[in-house]
């Protein structure tokens, strides 16, 4: 990485510790997190009642990264992540109606019932999914830089992926793309320790993963704590301010943890209770609550009320899914082509 | 009407369209500074600059990706594969993203992009890079696949293609390139999905596309030349969508049927027109429909053994004689 690039980064991670968030965006994030967690407890709950299909990857212990992060996304910002998206979704500001109503595979959902849980999409919200295959979907945010690039926009793309991905190809000819055309994207990985049941050791040859996109890409590479919501944010606007400056890509290694299993099938067998209990105590949710009850801003009393409320908010909204109707037979024919056509339609 | 090369066509659909619509670009390996692998995309560099042509690295599974989410954001790319052998590399894109996108985000998004190059046996080029992959994509619902067989469909169909809101797959081939047909001076479109009659006849219906038409055509003459049959020649133009009523009718009116493609037999292209047609048609057929293809081997180097693979006039020829039983 050239000295320039060197300027730039230390540059950037100066403006982000001066970055300095309002009371309010506290609280709002604090709910926005609670909102997440509280929706994938009762993801688990309907998942063991054998309600929802497919795979169901959980965001619990990462709910900082998306909330965080995402409070520095501009609405015209374009937002794409793999398939533990529901709390992507979230942040994003997708109601949470719509993602019970795709879990259930009702026609309500967010994509008819065609995505499921690995493939959330809100288009109004520039939320470009939500996809399945690990990697897969990095060099389409190329493909989304690239669009932003060609527009001259202010635009930036945020692109989530967990360290697992970096060791496909599809990362690497992405990144060496972003490099090379100086795109505006911040990649985000979320090292959450575990692609699937493989530990990053085990998997990756270089586990610095900030280390990995600089000499060989031109992107340069920091590292974040992914458990504390406004250090996300910090350094996310940052970030984006760099993109948005016209520097090219940049890559934050998110150091977080997944308190569930990969999916819900996961028994777990790769770690330990003791490992989990370590990572719990740096709580994403817990130590935001504490720093709003340390400023005075949240007390017992407002903190009962506001779980209360989004319980019932989380109940509404997956009760109402969950009485909704099932597509049509007839829907499999729709969303195919812009104008369906035979004999396919047979 | 003016005459003029193959890649010369597909040069001014692209050019129209990229004057007409500042959302499409073109990109791929070589299309700009070094003016296109094949020459198609010469002098496009020039005069659209390097935002509109864009060089790539050898990277298909990027760049097609990177086409893909462009097209999410509402761009046209023309994404070029040096040759579709090469876009296995990227086959998850192709495959995965581009047509299924639209499906999984309930219609959210739309994928408009084209992706185009050479699909066939090149000259002598071996296993890996010989591909006719037409099959492979026609497989895949969410895709279009159009693949010309003259100067004057290239141009009609890729302009079409372009502007059409899915994933269409655009199948050249090397040795056409070079070929010069007539192309009309104002503009025209040609609609996918449309099949069409390059050589009528009562005697027997060859279904062919791209080159294997070319080659369909060639026996017909020799046919006709050689013993006065008739032969009905069905250029299909695209694979998906399929213009299965074109064929039906062909049938129904001779009676017989040979498919010709330079894909391999086993789940090909000719062997799904053949249960389509047994479907439709049976009574109407004196004959099996017959399958010319490529032999179902790796496509060999050495130049006899690729002659013999792939099929040839003679082949067709005698699948053609076999299938109206005829007698000398």
């Amino acid at each position: 990485m050239g000295k320039t690039k060197e300027r730039q980064v230390t540059t950037m991670v100066e403006q982000s510790q001066r970055i300095e968030p309002s009371p309010s965006q506290l609280l709002d994030w604090y709910r926005q997190m609670t909102l997440i967690r509280q929706f994938e407890l009762r993801c688990a709950q309907s998942y063991q009642q054998q309600k929802i299909g497919g795979f169901c990857h959980l965001y619990i212990g990462q709910e900082a990264v998306a909330v965080g992060s995402l409070a520095a996304a501009r609405p015209s910002d374009y937002i794409i992540t793999a398939y533990r998206d529901h709390g992507h979704a979230i942040a994003r500001g997708t109601d949470i109606y719509p993602l019970f109503a795709e879990l259930y595979g009702k026609q309500t959902g967010c994509s008819h019932g065609k995505g499921g849980s690995m493939h959330f999409f809100d288009r109004e919200r520039n939320f470009f999914g939500g996809h399945a295959i690990v990697g897969a979907h990095i060099p389409l945010a190329t493909g989304l830089g690239w669009a932003i690039k060609y527009r001259r926009q202010e635009s930036v793309v945020f692109c989530y992926f967990g360290d697992g991905a970096m060791n496909q190809g599809a990362f690497h000819e992405a990144l060496n793309l972003a490099g090379l055309l100086k795109l505006p994207i911040v990649f985000l990985a979320e090292n959450n320790c575990y692609g699937m049941g493989t530990h990053v050791q085990r998997a990756s040859a270089v586990t610095d993963l900030k280390l990995r996109t600089g000499d060989a890409y031109g992107i340069p590479g920091k590292d974040v704590d992914g458990m504390d919501c406004p250090a996300m944010y910090r350094m996310s606007r940052a970030a984006a301010e760099y993109c948005r400056g016209g520097n090219g890509s940049i890559f934050l290694e998110v150091k977080t943890y997944r308190y569930r299993g990969h999916s819900m099938s996961d028994p777990q067998k790769y770690r330990t209770k003791e490992e989990l209990a370590q990572y719990q105590r740096y709580d994403p949710i817990g130590r935001l609550e504490k720093q709003l009850k340390d400023q005075g801003l949240l007390d017992e009393k407002k903190i009962d009320a506001l779980h209360h409320e989004i319980h019932t908010r989380v109940e509404e909204a997956h009760h109402r899914a969950e009485q909704d109707p099932d597509p049509e037979l007839d829907e499999v024919w729709r969303d195919i082509y812009a104008n369906p056509f035979g004999p396919y339609l047979s | 009407m003016p005459m003029m090369q193959f890649r010369e066509a597909l040069n001014q659909a692209m050019c129209e369209e990229m004057q007409r619509d500042a959302d499409v670009f073109l990109i791929g390996e070589e299309v700009a500074e070094y003016d296109g692998a094949y020459k198609v995309s010469q002098g496009m560099l020039a005069k659209f600059g390097p935002m509109r042509v864009v060089d790539t690295p050898i990277s298909e599974c990027g760049f097609a990706g990177l086409g893909i989410g462009a097209a999410m954001a509402g761009l046209r790319p023309i994404v070029e594969f040096m040759t579709f052998s090469f876009s296995l590399v990227g086959f998850d894109q192709i495959v995965n993203n581009a047509p299924k996108i639209r499906h999984m985000s309930g219609g959210q998004f739309k994928v408009p992009i084209v992706f185009r190059g050479i699909s066939g046996p090149g000259q002598q080029l071996a296993a890996t890079h010989s591909w006719t992959i037409d099959a492979l994509l026609t497989h895949v619902p969410g895709l279009k696949v159009v693949v010309p067989s003259t100067p004057h469909d290239a141009k009609g169909l890729l302009k079409t293609a372009i502007r059409d809101d899915d994933p269409v797959f655009f199948l050249e081939n090397e040795a056409m390139y070079g070929n010069r047909g007539e192309v009309p001076e104002q503009e025209y479109v040609l609609p996918l999905g449309r099949a069409d009659i390059k050589r009528s006849g009562t005697d027997c219906t060859v279904v062919a596309w791209g080159h294997g038409c070319l080659t369909a055509l060639a026996a017909a003459e020799r046919l006709n030349q050689l013993h006065g049959l008739a032969v009905e020649v069905v250029d299909l133009r695209s694979l998906r969508p399929l213009d299965e009523e074109s064929i039906i009718q062909s049938v129904r009116k001779t009676g017989y049927c040979v498919t010709v493609e330079e894909g391999y037999p086993t789940c090909g292209v000719g062997a799904e027109i053949a249960a389509r047609v047994q479907e439709k048609c049976l009574d109407d057929l004196d004959n099996a429909v017959l399958r010319v293809a490529s032999l179902d081997v790796p496509m060999p180097y050495s130049k006899p053994l690729l002659n013999h693979v792939v099929p040839g006039v003679e082949r067709v020829a005698e699948a053609i004689k076999q299938a109206v039983y005829f007698q000398p």
